[in-house]
């Protein structure tokens, strides 16, 4: 294994080139254009051998996505933001109509305004959409679940569309140290897809029935059971990823947790700055650990409440603003998980980093500070925002 | 033989609702929907086949003495057969009540 | 053209690969269209479907009047859907995955699908030269969702969005010119074609299919329930749509435009327009002002063809 100096996004496309993808739909937006240029750039000088389809827009990338799944091909896509957004409607449909799809998006903050920045408000729209979702925190995370999301999308126990989740700029274009699989490697531990129902004429199939109301409600029963089923795959795949390259993956990832009493909450690549404030508080003699989601679809339930149950605090930091709703989604979302719950610390909602903006270890200090404040004495708002001028 | 919509239950849902039965809507009578049906004079059919060209149901067939004749089963009564054929071996009857 | 050999629909190969217990309406010419389409097709053929008329009366859950591998997705998508289907195929054979055969793939949408909603996806798929052959089964209108009006509905014609009323007069802009958009992407091969014109159409079918590369085949379907027009009608006024000059039928072949039949004269416009109450509320000098757009768009293209050099049958 190879550890290089390498542009997130560069290592990216290697890997989905390492994955031997067959058809690679691409239109650009920033901050993924790395992406879908590297793989143009593999394809063009034959490394890669895949139809790389320069589509007219995301909508028919993902389009396009659909019909080379429903081939049998593995198929890989990227967007980010805009490019997620007006590709709505196509997400539901390639997961009810089980078609293993891996796409990664370098999440973008959603206009308006306009920003190309990275924040989550592009995948917090997208909870709804029936696709198992991984959160990646460093370039290493990156490659490894690009990798993981074809052999777990691509199951036949699963056949689930699979995003994988970059911070834009933040980790998009950053140059990380990445060991870098060889091909030899990725052919052991990935097989040939074999989509079970293949658009193909020796066995016809009508793909993408429309239910008439008697029957819809148990298509979306059935999805949604089937999607459950798919988090064991999740972990199995996980599992055998790490036997054969030595890096584990869980659903809920803890640091420094261990009898702590205020914990943080992060997701995506500020998880890693997180980590050097709690190390600086822990230092400083408080009792304090982190929490992340790195699965964020399907919710990993019962890791989240074994994670926080003995805590007496939890500060949520949200990179996304639901306007005029409950706070960060995620934090709603962990508020609901652990509702049922007997024992469960006091939530404290905040948002920060939107837009690009950086949220540092001096910040991170301040958010905790500000936290345990809100969870101690009340606060009129359902939540706070960090780092707003007033 | 598809099983019907509403006895479906979720587990016997396909996933993402495939359908791997080519064809099998030709189970649907659409013969219940039509007002009229065609009635072949077999005297006047001159077997040029262009009423079986026309047919949107597809539902009009050879039969074995080389004669095209509408199945009652699908046929919806649209007239396009009768008004086609160029002999006028097709004629429009009302449907009777049943 | 109206002197079929008694020998000819026999010819035709028998299997049904659209089949009979379709919901289509009564006497509906676009489900007519699509079963002559498939008679130049075969087995070795995947179906793309838009949203539609087509697609609902086929693939109710869990039918399918389809005897082909088919997929439908979303509206506007189906060149997209095309694109992918095609460039899988062609890799996975590329990669020794699939049989080497040849297999053709058929994108199939109605007007609103292909000239509105979807000529995005139309416009790139043809750009970027995918061997797909897309047909547009153009009955005039939404008719799925109830008759409103699309791009391709026809100047004057009255729909639920552009009703004729005491103010309104139905259709206030005249039919988008979908195939010189299809030939302004210098595809292989366009054509124009009616199922009261059968063999005519499944020949066109049979060489878009064969084409090299992208193929835009423009179908007008007479749909007897948006316009209004008795269900036996279907392939009449399909026949007098030609015949009015109302919807030419000509061919474009590597940009080369060629009539498929000789109209010296056109038939008066009224004959085609009198048999459907879509056009009712018209005036006669309504009428008479679309007469002459009808025939200076007929001498346009007619004039395209004579240009043309001899093209090889």
């Amino acid at each position: 294994m190879a550890r290089v100096g390498v542009e997130v996004s560069i290592a990216l496309s290697e890997a989905v080139g390492l994955c031997n993808a067959d058809v690679i739909a691409a239109y650009p937006i920033t901050p993924q254009t790395h992406i879908v240029e590297h793989l143009a750039e593999m394809v063009a000088d034959g490394e890669l051998d895949a139809e790389y389809i320069p589509v007219e827009s995301e909508h028919s990338a993902l389009s396009a996505c659909l019909g080379s799944a429903a081939a049998g091909a593995r198929t890989f896509t990227a967007t980010a933001g805009q490019g997620l957004e007006l590709m709505h409607e196509v997400l539901y449909v390639a997961s009810s109509m089980r078609l293993p799809v891996i796409m990664a998006v370098a999440n973008r903050a959603l206009s308006g305004p306009l920003s190309v920045w990275g924040d989550h408000s592009d995948v917090m729209s997208c909870r709804d959409i029936g696709w198992i979702q991984i959160f990646t925190e460093n370039g290493q995370e990156v490659v490894d679940n690009a990798i993981c999301s074809f052999k777990i999308g691509e199951d036949k126990r699963v056949l689930l569309p699979v995003m994988v989740h970059l911070d834009g700029f933040h980790l998009s274009h950053v140059i990380e140290p990445i060991d870098m699989p060889e091909r030899a490697q990725v052919d052991a531990f990935l097989s040939v897809n074999d989509y079970p129902y293949a658009l193909n004429p020796d066995n016809p199939h009508a793909m993408g029935d429309f239910a008439p109301p008697v029957v819809f409600t148990e298509a979306k029963w059935a999805q949604e059971q089937d999607f459950q089923k798919s988090k064991a795959v999740i972990l199995e795949v996980w599992k055998d990823f790490e036997k054969q390259f030595g890096r584990s993956y869980k659903p809920v990832e803890t640091y420094r947790t261990e009898g702590a009493e205020n914990l943080l909450f992060t997701m995506g690549s500020f998880s890693e700055t997180a980590m050097a404030a709690i190390d600086k508080m822990r230092d400083d003699g408080m009792s304090v650990g982190l929490v992340r989601l790195r699965l964020w679809r399907p919710f990993p339930f019962e890791e989240l409440r074994d994670a926080v149950k003995d805590a007496k605090n939890l500060i949520v930091l949200d990179r996304a603003l639901s306007i005029g709703g409950p706070g960060g989604p995620v934090c709603s979302e962990i508020k609901a998980a652990l509702y049922p719950l007997e024992k469960k610390p006091k939530i404290v909602s905040i948002i920060g980093g939107l837009g690009g903006r950086d949220i540092t270890v001096a910040n991170f200090e301040d958010i905790m500070k500000r936290g345990l404040e809100i969870a101690e004495k009340g606060s009129p708002n359902e939540y706070e925002i960090y780092g707003v001028r007033a | 033989m598809a099983k019907q919509e509403n006895k479906i239950t979720w587990q016997e849902m396909t996933p993402g609702c495939i359908v791997s039965e080519p064809g099998n809507a030709s189970q649907y009578k659409t013969g219940d929907w039509r007002s009229q049906l065609p009635v072949h004079n077999f005297k006047k059919c001159i077997k040029c086949g262009l009423c079986y060209v026309f047919c949107p149901e597809a539902c009009i067939n050879e039969t074995k003495e080389g004669f095209f004749e509408a199945d009652l089963f699908y046929c919806k009564g649209c007239g396009i057969c009768a008004h086609e054929c160029p002999t006028g071996a097709i004629v429009m009857k009302d449907e009777e009540e049943k | 053209m109206q002197n079929y050999s008694v020998f000819v629909p026999k010819l035709l190969p028998k299997r049904e690969l659209f089949a009979p217990g379709h919901r289509g309406c009564i006497g509906c010419g676009e489900a007519l269209a699509v079963r002559l389409a498939t008679k130049a097709m075969d087995e070795n053929t995947i179906i793309v479907n838009a949203t539609g008329c087509m697609e609902i009366i086929a693939s109710q859950y869990p039918y399918t009047s389809w005897r082909l591998p088919w997929i439908h997705t979303l509206f506007e998508n189906t060149a997209a859907v095309a694109s992918g289907v095609e460039s899988a195929i062609k890799v996975l054979k590329r990669k020794k995955r699939i049989e080497d055969r040849d297999i053709k793939i058929v994108a199939i949408g109605g007007d609103g699908a292909t000239v509105d909603i979807g000529l995005q996806a139309l416009s790139g798929a043809m750009e970027r030269g995918h061997n797909f052959t897309y047909i547009c089964f153009d009955n005039e209108a939404y008719m799925n969702t109830g008759i409103q009006r699309s791009s391709a509905t026809p100047f004057g014609a009255s729909t639920t969005t552009s009703p004729a009323g005491k103010v309104g007069k139905g259709q206030f802009s005249w039919k988008k010119d979908m195939l010189a958009i299809a030939v302004a992407h210098n595809i292989p091969y366009v054509a124009t074609c009616c199922p009261s014109y059968p063999f005519d159409m499944i020949e066109k079918v049979g060489k878009a299919l064969a084409a090299d590369g992208p193929a835009y085949i423009h179908c007008l379907s007479v749909c007897p329930t948006g316009w209004r027009c008795a269900t036996e009608d279907t392939v009449k006024i399909g026949r007098l749509a030609v015949e009015t000059g109302v919807f030419p039928l000509y061919e474009v072949v590597n940009g080369q435009y060629k009539m498929s039949m000789e109209t010296p004269e056109l038939k008066p416009l009224r004959e085609y327009t009198s048999l459907q109450r879509r056009f009712r509320h018209l005036t006669e000098e309504s009428l008479d002002l679309i007469q002459e757009r009808v025939q200076l768009e007929y001498n346009k293209i007619a004039e395209r063809a004579a240009c043309a050099p001899k093209l090889e049958k």
